[in-house]
Parts: C-alpha cells; sequence; structure tokens
C-alpha cells in the first residue's frame, strides 16, 4: 500500500519536475495558425525542451499584446506595414502558408467540377450577380447545368485571417471590390450572410441550396466539402490540391518584398492556386527579453527543420526552403540575441 | 346551463393553453435529447484527465473543467458576503427609504444587465490595466453577476422571518448584529444557500463576460494572473473551429456544462422545499 | 417595518455596542458599493465610447455604415437588430408563455404543477451558450430548408407584406434569433406570469365560477384585467432579457451591416456585434471605442425598458 501511495506520488510530482526544466515561451494572435502552432508546440515540449503557451486571439489582438510586450511574440495573418514594425521594434517572418477554398452546394455538381474565377466570385458576394445560371457563370462552365438557383454568398462573421486571405484576393482582381469594401480581417460586406467560425460557414452553406462561402482547404479537406475550381493567374483552372498551393508558394519572387511582407495571392504559374496566404510572426529585435526571444527563435527554427511533417499532416504548406535560409539569416542580422 | 358556444371557446383556449405548455416541455426534451446525442460520444475518460490539446492529439478538457470551478468558486466567495451584506442592509437597516429603493433597483439593473456588458467593464477596470487577461478578471467579472442574485434572495428570506424570533433575541440581551448574524441568518441559511446555488448555476453557465475577461487558455494554468480557460469559453471556441474532434468535445463540453447546471438548479430547489 | 421600529426603540434604551455600530457601517458601506459599482460601469462604458461619439456625434446613432476598412462606424443596424429580433421574439413568447402560466395556475391538476413548473424553470437555467448551438444545429436547418423556403413562395410574392420574406433562405437571420430568444424568454415571463396569477384572491375567482364562468372567461374577465399591469411588466421583463442576450444570438444571427427588410435576412444585435468583432479589435481603436459606445446604448435601452417594467410589476409584486 506504501509503496503504490508513493509511486502514484512520483507519477504526480514527476510531470511537475519534467516540466520545470522546460523553457516556456508565450504567444498571441492568429486563429489561422493556431492548430500547426499548438501541434508544433506539443512536439517541440518533448524535442527541445521548449512549452509554447499559445492564445489564438485574432491577428489583432496578438499585435496588439506584442507592441506590449505582454507576450513573447504576435501572431497575424495580414503582414504588418514596414513603419509599424519600425516604431515598435519588431521583425516579421513567415511560418507557414495556408490555402483558402471556396466551397459550394449546387444539387448535381461534384466537387471541383464548378468553375469560377476572380471577377465572378467579386460580383457574386458584391451582389451583382444573383442567380447561378447567369449568363457570365455559364460561360465558364460550358457542359454544366447550372440551375435557376439564387446565389446565397456566405462569409465568415467573426473576424479572421480567412476573411482577409479571401478579401484581399478580391481586392488584388476587382477594383470595384477594392473601392467598395476592401480588405481586412472583418469588412462591409456587401450581400449574403455572416456565420460563426469555419464549422458555422461551412454549416449555412450544407444547408441551404444555392450557398457559396470561403473556408481554410484544411478544413474542406477534413469535411470533405464541395470545392469549386478557379482560374489562376496563367489562365488555368485550378483545383485546390496541395500541390497547386505548393506551386503557389513556389511561384512568389520572396527577395522582392521587405519584411518577408509576400502577398501569395494571385501568383503566377500554370498550377498555382490562386487564394493562399502565409501567416507571420512577429518578435522583439530589442534585447529587453533576449532569453525569452532566443527560445520562440529556437522553436521556430525547430519547426522549420522538423516540423514539415506536422504541418502537412494539418493541410499547411512548409515554406520553401530558400524562404527558410532567408528567414534564419534575418534572425542572425536583426534580433540582439546572443544565444541560438 | 352553458351555452354551446363558450363552452366550445373554453375547450378551445384551454387546449391552446395545454398545447403551449406540451410545445414547452417538448423543447426542453429537444435540446437535452440533442445534448445528450452529441454529446455522449465523446464521453471519456481523456475529457476529465486531458488538458485541451491541439486537433488530432486525443486532447480532453481538465483544464477548462478546473478554470470553471476555480472561477465560479472565486466569484461566488468574493460576491455572496457583498450580496448578503447588502441584502441584510435593505432587510434590516434601509427599511422603505428612499436610499434603500433605489440600492434595491440598481441591484436589479444588475441582474438583468447584459452579462457581455459587464465583461467590457471589467475589461476596462482591471484587463486593460494590468495588462493582460487573467482569471482574476473573469472571477470578479462574476462575482459582478452573483452580487445581485444574493442580494434578492437575502432580503425576501430575511423578510420572511418571525418578528418574534428576533425581538425574543434582543429581549435576552442581544445587539443588533447579533440577533442578524446568530438568529437570523441560522434560520434564513436554507434559503440563502439557495439563492448562492442558483447564483453558482448562472454563473457557471456564463460565456459573455469570460470574453474579455480571463480569455482561455490551451494549456494548463491556475493562475489567477494569467488568463484561464473556461468551459463554456472552451466550447465556444471548439464549436466554430474546423475540426471534427474539437467540434465533439464543444458538444460534449456542452452536455457536462448543462448536465452541471442543471443538477445545481434541482439541488437548489430541493433544499428550498425541504427548508420551508 | 415592525421590526424595525421594536429594535430601534430598544437600540435606543441599550449602551452603543462597538458591534453594532462596526456591522451597521460595513453593511451601509455594501449599500454604498452597489450603488457606484452601476455607476462605474455606466461610467467606464461611456468613457470609453466617448471617442466614437466625438468622432461621429449623433450621427453614429443614426449611421448603417460599419466599415472597419474605412474606420466608419455607425450603430443603426446593431440598434435596428437588437429592437426587431427583441420585439419579434415577444410577439412569439408571449402567447406562449401566457398559455403556459395559464395552464399552470387553473388548468393543471394540482399532482402535475410542481414537475411541470420545475421543468419551466429548468428551461430558464440553460446556458445561453447551450441555446446557441442548439439553434444552429436544430432550428437553423429547418428554418433553412424547410420553413423559410415554404414562406417565401407562400407569401414572398405578395405585394407591401411579401416583403418580409425575401431573399435566399439562409436559416439564419432576424426570424431564427427572434424564435430562439423567444423560446429562451418563454421561462421567464411564464414563471412572472404564474406568480402574478396567483396573486389574484381567490375569492374573485370563486365569485366568477359560482356564476357559471368557464376556465377562459375566468382568466380573461378576472384574473387579466386585475393583473393586466403586472402582466405587462412581466413582458418588460422578458424583454430586457432579450435585448442583452448574447451567445445564443451570435450563432444564428449572420453578421451583416446593413438594414435588411426581409425577416429572413440577416443583421446585427448589439450584444452579438460586440462578442464578434471585440477580438479583432486593437486597444486603443476606433473600433475598439464604438464597441463600447455601443455597450453604453445598450445598457440605456436595458435600463430604460427596466424601469418600466419595475414601475408596472411593483404594485402586485412588492419589489
Amino acid at each position: 500500500m506504501k509503496l503504490k501511495f508513493a509511486a502514484l506520488a512520483v507519477a504526480v510530482i514527476t510531470p511537475g519536475l519534467a516540466a520545470q526544466a522546460q523553457t516556456r515561451i508565450t504567444g498571441a494572435g492568429s486563429t489561422f495558425a493556431a492548430p500547426i502552432y499548438a501541434k508544433w508546440g506539443e512536439a517541440a515540449a518533448s524535442a527541445i525542451g521548449v512549452t509554447l503557451n499559445y492564445q489564438a486571439i485574432g491577428s489583432g489582438a496578438g499585435i496588439n499584446q506584442i507592441n506590449n510586450r505582454t507576450v513573447d511574440f504576435g501572431a497575424s495573418d495580414m503582414p504588418v506595414a514596414a513603419d509599424q514594425l519600425r516604431a515598435h521594434d519588431l521583425l516579421q517572418f513567415p511560418t507557414v502558408i495556408g490555402g483558402v477554398d471556396i466551397i459550394v452546394n449546387l444539387p448535381g455538381v461534384q466537387s471541383n467540377q464548378l468553375r469560377l474565377d476572380g471577377e465572378t466570385l467579386a460580383s457574386i458576394y458584391l451582389g451583382t450577380i444573383t442567380k447561378w445560371n447567369d449568363p457570365k457563370l455559364a460561360a465558364l462552365n460550358p457542359g454544366v447545368k447550372l440551375p435557376n438557383v439564387a446565389i446565397a454568398p456566405v462569409y465568415r462573421a467573426d473576424g479572421s485571417g480567412t476573411t482577409f486571405v479571401f478579401t484581399d484576393y478580391l481586392s488584388m482582381i476587382s477594383p470595384t471590390w477594392k473601392d467598395k469594401v476592401g480588405a481586412a480581417t472583418s469588412v462591409k460586406w456587401a450581400a449574403g450572410a455572416g456565420a460563426r467560425g469555419s464549422d458555422g460557414v461551412a454549416g449555412t452553406v450544407r444547408n441551404i441550396r444555392g450557398g457559396i462561402g470561403y473556408v481554410e482547404s484544411a478544413y474542406a479537406e477534413q469535411n470533405h466539402l464541395t470545392t469549386a475550381m478557379l482560374r489562376n493567374k496563367t489562365g488555368q483552372f485550378v483545383a485546390p490540391t496541395q500541390d497547386a498551393f505548393a506551386a503557389a508558394a513556389a511561384a512568389a519572387d520572396w527577395s522582392k518584398v521587405q519584411n518577408f511582407a509576400i502577398d501569395l495571392n494571385n501568383q503566377a504559374g500554370e498550377k498555382s492556386w490562386p487564394i493562399e496566404s502565409a501567416t507571420f510572426v512577429l518578435v522583439p529585435t530589442d534585447a529587453k527579453d533576449a532569453n525569452q526571444t532566443a527560445a520562440v527563435l529556437k522553436f521556430f527554427d525547430w519547426g522549420f527543420a522538423s516540423g514539415d511533417p506536422i504541418a502537412r499532416q494539418l493541410l499547411y504548406i512548409p515554406l520553401p526552403e530558400a524562404v527558410k535560409t532567408a528567414v534564419r539569416a534575418a534572425w542572425k542580422a536583426q534580433v540582439k540575441t546572443a544565444a541560438r | 346551463m352553458l351555452g354551446r358556444r363558450r363552452k366550445r371557446r373554453n375547450i378551445v383556449m384551454e387546449a391552446l393553453c395545454i398545447a403551449a405548455t406540451i410545445i414547452g416541455l417538448l423543447l426542453l426534451a429537444s435540446i437535452l435529447t440533442t445534448l445528450l446525442w452529441l454529446g455522449v460520444g465523446g464521453l471519456s475518460a481523456t475529457v476529465f484527465t486531458s488538458v485541451t490539446k491541439p486537433p488530432g492529439s486525443h486532447g480532453g478538457l481538465l483544464n477548462a473543467i478546473i478554470g470553471t470551478l476555480v472561477q465560479t468558486a472565486i466569484g461566488t466567495v468574493i460576491g455572496t458576503p457583498i450580496g448578503m451584506m447588502v441584502g441584510t442592509y435593505l432587510a434590516e437597516y434601509g427599511g422603505s427609504s428612499f436610499i434603500s429603493s433605489a440600492i434595491r433597483y440598481v441591484s436589479d439593473v444588475l441582474l438583468s444587465a447584459p452579462s457581455i456588458l459587464i465583461g467590457l467593464f471589467i475589461y476596462q477596470l482591471i484587463v486593460q490595466p494590468m495588462g493582460g487577461f487573467s482569471g482574476l478578471a473573469g472571477s470578479l467579472a462574476l462575482a459582478v453577476i452573483v452580487i445581485p442574485i444574493v442580494v434578492r434572495t437575502t432580503e425576501d428570506m430575511l423578510r420572511l422571518i418571525p418578528v418574534s424570533l428576533r425581538e425574543a433575541a434582543a429581549a435576552l440581551g442581544a445587539p443588533k448584529w447579533k440577533v442578524i448574524v446568530l438568529v437570523c441568518y441560522r434560520a434564513a441559511r436554507d434559503g440563502i444557500m439557495t439563492g448562492v446555488l442558483l447564483a453558482v448555476a448562472r454563473i457557471a453557465g456564463e460565456t459573455a463576460p469570460l470574453l474579455f475577461t480571463s480569455l482561455g487558455n490551451l494549456n494548463w494554468s491556475i493562475s489567477l494572473t494569467r488568463p484561464m480557460a473556461s468551459l463554456p469559453v472552451t466550447i465556444y471556441q471548439y464549436s466554430g473551429s474546423a475540426f471534427a474532434d474539437w467540434v465533439q468535445l464543444a458538444w460534449t463540453g456542452a452536455l457536462l456544462i448543462t448536465a452541471g447546471v442543471l443538477a445545481t438548479n434541482i439541488i437548489a430547489r430541493l433544499l428550498l422545499r425541504g427548508s420551508r | 417595518m415592525q421590526q424595525a421600529a421594536a429594535l430601534g426603540t430598544l437600540r435606543r434604551r441599550l449602551p452603543t455596542n462597538v458591534g453594532d455600530a462596526v456591522f451597521a457601517a460595513a453593511v451601509r458601506a455594501s449599500g454604498a458599493f452597489v450603488l457606484i459599482l452601476l455607476g462605474a460601469i455606466i461610467m467606464s462604458l461611456f468613457i470609453g465610447g466617448l471617442p466614437a461619439f466625438r468622432r461621429f456625434g449623433v450621427g453614429f446613432i443614426t449611421s448603417t455604415d460599419w466599415d472597419p476598412v474605412k474606420q466608419i462606424f455607425g450603430a443603426a443596424v446593431s440598434i435596428y437588430g437588437t429592437l426587431i429580433t427583441s420585439v419579434l421574439a415577444l410577439v412569439l413568447a408571449v402567447p406562449l408563455a401566457f398559455g403556459i402560466a395559464f395552464y399552470l395556475t387553473e388548468l393543471a391538476p394540482t399532482w402535475l404543477r410542481r414537475p411541470v413548473g420545475t421543468a419551466v424553470e429548468l428551461l430558464a437555467a440553460i446556458p445561453s451558450i447551450i441555446y446557441g448551438m442548439w439553434g444552429f444545429f436544430v432550428i437553423v436547418p429547418v428554418m433553412g430548408q424547410i420553413i423559410e423556403p415554404w414562406v417565401i413562395d407562400a407569401i414572398g410574392d405578395i405585394p407591401v407584406i411579401g416583403n418580409l420574406f425575401q431573399g435566399p433562405p439562409f436559416g439564419t437571420g432576424i426570424a431564427t434569433a427572434a424564435i430562439i430568444l423567444a423560446i429562451m424568454v418563454i421561462p421567464f415571463i411564464a414563471a412572472t406570469m404564474r406568480d402574478v396569477f396567483d396573486t389574484v384572491p381567490p375569492v374573485y375567482k370563486e365569485s366568477a365560477y359560482g356564476l357559471g364562468c368557464t376556465t377562459w372567461e375566468v382568466m380573461r374577465s378576472i384574473v387579466l384585467p386585475y393583473t393586466r399591469v403586472s402582466v405587462i411588466g412581466s413582458i418588460m421583463l422578458g424583454l430586457g432579457r432579450a435585448l442583452g442576450e448574447t451567445m445564443a444570438v451570435t450563432f444564428v444571427i449572420g453578421n451583416t451591416d446593413r438594414i435588411s427588410t426581409s425577416l429572413f435576412g440577416p443583421s446585427n444585435t448589439i450584444a452579438s456585434i460586440v462578442a464578434l468583432e471585440f477580438p479583432e479589435s486593437p486597444a486603443g481603436s476606433l473600433k475598439l471605442s464604438s464597441l463600447l459606445a455601443l455597450g453604453f446604448i445598450l445598457f440605456v435601452i436595458s435600463f430604460i425598458v427596466l424601469a418600466i417594467s419595475r414601475l408596472l410589476l411593483r404594485p402586485r409584486l412588492g419589489a
């Protein structure tokens, strides 16, 4: 009995002891990236002894928190402007890439059968195209019988990075969209209804005949939602596959942008998927809490080196190797921290 | 002799009222059935032994459950004494003066105030100056909700105590405060307990005030100065997420919180009935 | 206030007791604390919302613009949504609540009254997030696939009224939010109505029965007129609850920044927009200030509704 008790006591205390040997880092921000950071955090705890406490409170709030230095790193789906980075002594770098799928609910239309392009998508969400058998849509889809059903556009009711990626793409394609609505995590939508969370968007689209919505590609995959093809910049219709996402990432010219603030939307390339984005992390460049920043960089270095399989499992796209190298160089150059 | 038309009208109205009651009961049944149907599937030991984990990692709800228990407990411990004091003032000291009418009115306003506004208030008062979200802020938001519930119950229960009991105690030479604390509180104990339990049931299920105060925490944390998970907020975050196992946990969590809240409610009512 | 008078005279005759002084001071301080607490809540919301009020002026209340990109915010859509969902919810809830209260006070056999009464009160105890999840899972598909398409087909083409029932049947929107709010509010109104009906002196009802009135006639001609004012008070109480409801509405309102004339269209309520937009509002931003200003407006509306309800309920329930 005493032995059992002792064993139990040891079993209870040991995890606590093991935890004490860990470095704790805190991060906050993007909900888009939360699953991958959480999964990396879980693996990194045992691999390199860094425990991550990540709060998925939204990009805006994450930027707030790192500006106030109440967390060790901030996570944002939108790249932060260069002057803001300078003002708050932050270094910005990308971590993974995620795609956004278009999901539809049309009787008789299978997954990756429907074809859309940026202009029609913008018109649908602006409310100028209201029926599925509109001539513009029919022109894109010869051979598919589009029914005389009202289009029901669905968007994210809560502020989200996915909305930013989607509206940024529409702003690139359609000047009307850029003028009337713009791109942000939360916008003034011109048509349609909102739903809470990706689950809400998918559920609402599933509910209504003629529904169309946008969700993270991981979500569409896992739930076997009916997705649509999009015409990319080169003029090809592509389906939202991992290859298409990777093609867009590879086609991007990362050297032309400052602070890695790449916009991966509407990339050239035959196979590229047009709606995707990198997600960014912000770390302090001043040496106030150098050890914590060093731990953060150690964590993401591990993520770059060993975290790719996990990323692919969650249907994110790892950064191209060249970009990883550039990021590591930026760490060395800009972050005032000795340890690595 | 009852005319046929009047009789018919009576029967129609009675039938409609019975129908309304049946609709109400069916709605309750529907909610409970949905929770059971969707939530039971996720019930397992892991839910209670594991903290929330990334999707696909077989996580549980332990930190959320503990977080709710901690914040509910602290909120109740802070709110109940204040509520009891105010209720005592209204019943024993204030009477029908203008000030006590005002306090009674203010207490009712707090009782009916949208709880999200209380969350905003605590955000401005505590979270912004503190520079971060915390379990303490969450507990304080819940305490503000507890106060008016306990005020009302305490006042009602104290008023029910017969004058003869007080006079007997006073006749024995007890000062007023002893009469209240040693005699009246004891006599009203069951009723006040009922009020406290109802308050506990109410705040355990509150989501909105915690959204901007304790925020939620994906890791294990019982520190009051850091964000703390809670069951309703975790349910809220999981239910909109993109991952099937998280959505399942959301329904299981919903089942757990509803079972807890309803059980507390029923116990409170049994207690009240026992005391009367 | 017999006991206060009795104790008062006693106290004047006895020597001052330190314990009494301390206790009385503590109790009075708590009372003051509650007053200060409410004042602080109102002030903090007002001060937090001041930048928005200053920037947009009175136009904040009438503007339907909610544009985070252009940084223009207006409260009209949220206020509209709050009012219309709550009023609609009452229209649906009051008849049902009345039916339940009538059943519980007059029609139910005595052994059934307590269980049914408890069941109705349990409906009130269910956390609102559960209503939101259940509503999205059960009510929204029913609305979107059965009720809305049928109504749009049947009534949508009739001029004037048809405008209320237009648009794609999302399943979410004003009507659905109103239905879920109604379900949440029914137990409150029913419980208060039942308490109020119970205060009617039995002699009135018995005299009416003695004259040969049916149960319904007693209810309509005796109980309702006697309790009319309090019944309205209990309805206002339900309205107050519906106005501030957050979680249930957030799941089903379909966040939008346009005023929709169709009841099947999406909208916003003040509570839902605060819950949905708060996370993406940077501290100190105009957006956060606008949300706090909205909170202040909601508080004012709830305050007024509650004041009216208390005024009406006080004579009967001695509140």
